[in-house]
């Protein structure tokens, strides 16, 4: 037993001790709930890689009658550049999350997260963090497979550096596409249906993710809608870090930029649930 | 149930049910709903009408640095505009009459209320497969078909040698037709198999991946002497043509417009004909298996 004067301190270490017991249990709970459909799981991955399949023979075709590069990118660059921004959405894209978090607003299942003493928001993401770390998990086979059959089209391994700012960037981009659709999922508040604002939402996140294409080959003024939007760290920033195309500088700026939009939809998420709840309404049992 | 007169009971199952009046049903129920959901209807078009504009944007983007994709393929930019919009008329087709029905199939068996259907005297295929109709789809069948007016009037007034011959535009929406058949006995076929699976997510998914594959010309498909690109593209220009006919869906309607003196288009239009029917014929097969399976969930 402690002393009576480290009563205090004790407490403290003893609230955070059983806080960090409570997330393990949600994250176990919710790492064995993700492990019942892992058949289902490392099929989907390696389907995902299909597309790429098309862009390899697509990208080819068109540098036949290309000599040289487009807008700095060689037809090796764009084969590499859609594979790493499928690592990029591996860690920001949030299958699910906005949606389902309208959904319990609406039809009051919400209720559970009111009346137990868990974090609603904080729930979310150890959930989606164990849902991550199983994909890795699962993923990293079929990850592994394909870049090694498509090692060739990969330039030199970058400088220490730069593998340092891409996985920031990959961890930023995982908090950055969390909180942002939870903000998304929170406006259930206010509006019944966001089904279609969802659906407005993946349209252009795809697009100016640059999931679709590198989006420095955008001409002007386009240029410059993606470059003031937070979507563009979901996918292509990393992707575009690894190739060597953000450098020195405006490499640190971006990554201070990409760290502000994920303070700033921290706190959106924190503001919008607090005032989502004061006007919240719950019938029914 | 002895108080039923049999001689109704006798009647009322040897009744047909009119099919097409059933389907208008379907559609005008559908439409009275998206009607209900005004705003929801016209966000929905206007995404998906974005969606294609950006799609048009990016092959304008790379129209911008070459004039034609690949090397003596013949498809140049209205060319393919041509292919283009004729990918968007079957894909949105798919997506107006069958897409909410293939997701809501799955939903059904995982729920046990598959039931009610079954219990429907009407063919449970058609009944599965053609509920719903997401009327807002048809924004982009209208201006896909307006860039494919454009597409030809612009070749037939810059290109000297092209015209079009009567032919050529009875053929084109029947060969739509067997696209949009060939793209849905995929789809239904795939989303049967949850009977087994339980839950199909990836399964439907994989729909996606697979069309993904009838959304460029099958010329792409190749590569140069000595490189891998050049067996896997002909393997799997075999395979999806011959297997799997997703590559012809498209192509093969593209083609008859676009570039109809293509050597092999003769072979490929009769094989699409033959494997439109064999898909359909099969996918009926796999959904009525998948149908014995079934067993309900709850009460």
């Amino acid at each position: 037993m402690p002393a009576i004067a480290d009563k205090k301190h004790w407490s403290t270490v003893h609230v955070l001790q059983n806080t960090l017991v409570t997330w393990w249990t949600i994250l176990r709970i919710c790492l064995e709930e993700r492990l019942v459909y892992r058949g289902d799981f490392a099929l989907g991955t390696l389907m995902r890689f299909l597309p790429i399949v098309t862009q390899i023979f697509l990208w080819g075709t068109i540098f036949e009658t290309i000599s040289g590069k487009i807008a700095g990118y060689s037809y090796h660059d764009f084969i590499a550049y859609y594979l790493l921004t499928m690592v990029a959405r591996a860690f920001s894209s949030m299958p699910g999350l906005a949606s389902g978090i309208a959904t319990e607003i609406r039809d009051g299942s919400i209720k559970k997260y009111l009346i137990q003493p868990i974090d609603m928001i904080g729930f979310l993401l150890l959930n989606r963090l164990a849902h991550k770390l199983i994909y890795y998990g699962v993923a990293i086979g079929p990850f592994a497979l394909v870049f090694f059959l498509c090692r060739n089209y990969f330039p030199s391994m970058p400088p220490l550096e730069t593998i340092i700012a891409f996985a920031s960037s990959l961890v930023m981009g995982f908090l950055l596409g969390f909180f942002l659709e939870a903000a998304i999922g929170l406006i259930g508040f206010w509006l019944l249906e966001v089904s279609s604002l969802l659906f407005v939402y993946m349209l252009f996140s795809f697009f100016f993710s640059g999931h679709m294409f590198p989006l420095d080959i955008l001409p002007y003024p386009w240029n410059y809608v993606f470059e003031s939007l937070p979507l563009q760290y979901l996918a292509y920033f990393p992707a575009a870090v690894w190739l060597g195309k953000i450098e020195g500088e405006s490499l640190v700026t971006a990554l201070w930029i990409e760290a502000a939009w994920v303070s700033f939809f921290i706190i959106v998420c924190r503001i919008a649930f607090q005032r989502g709840v004061k006007r919240y309404s719950g019938y029914g049992g | 149930m002895s108080h039923f007169p049999p001689e109704y009971l006798a009647s009322n199952s040897s009744q047909k049910p009119n099919y097409a009046r059933v389907f208008l049903t379907f559609a005008r129920n559908s439409l009275v709903r998206d009607m209900t959901f005004r705003s929801n209807f016209i966000i929905e078009t206007i995404t998906s009408l974005s969606w294609m504009f950006m799609n048009l944007g990016f092959y304008l983007l790379i129209f911008s640095y070459t004039d034609v994709i690949g090397v003596a393929t013949g498809w140049t930019q209205y060319e393919f505009f041509v292919f283009f919009a004729t990918v968007a008329i079957v894909n949105s087709l798919v997506q107006t009459f069958f897409m909410p029905n293939a997701q809501e199939f799955s939903e059904l068996i995982r729920t046990g209320n598959l039931d009610f259907a079954l219990l429907k005297p009407i063919d449970t295929q058609f009944l599965i497969s053609l509920q719903k109709v997401n009327w807002s789809g048809l924004g982009n069948t209208g201006f896909a078909i307006l860039l494919l007016l454009f597409s030809l009037w612009h070749l037939s007034r810059h290109e000297a040698d092209f015209v079009l011959h009567p032919l050529q535009i009875l053929l084109y929406p029947l060969y739509v037709f067997c696209g949009i058949i060939i793209l849905y006995s995929l789809m239904i076929a795939l989303s049967a198999t949850s009977v087994w699976l339980g839950r199909n997510q990836s399964l439907y998914n994989f729909w996606f991946y697979i069309t993904n594959f009838s959304r460029y010309p099958m010329e792409i498909y190749s590569g140069p002497v000595g490189d891998p690109r050049r067996w896997i593209g002909e393997s799997l220009r075999t395979f999806f043509s011959y297997v799997i006919p997703v590559l012809l869906a498209v192509n093969v309607p593209a083609r008859i417009l676009a570039k109809p003196m293509a050597p092999d288009n003769l072979s490929l239009a009769l094989y699409a004909v033959i494997g439109t029917i064999l898909s359909f014929i099969l996918s009926r097969m796999i959904f009525y298996r998948a149908l014995r399976g079934y067993r309900s969930a709850s009460s």
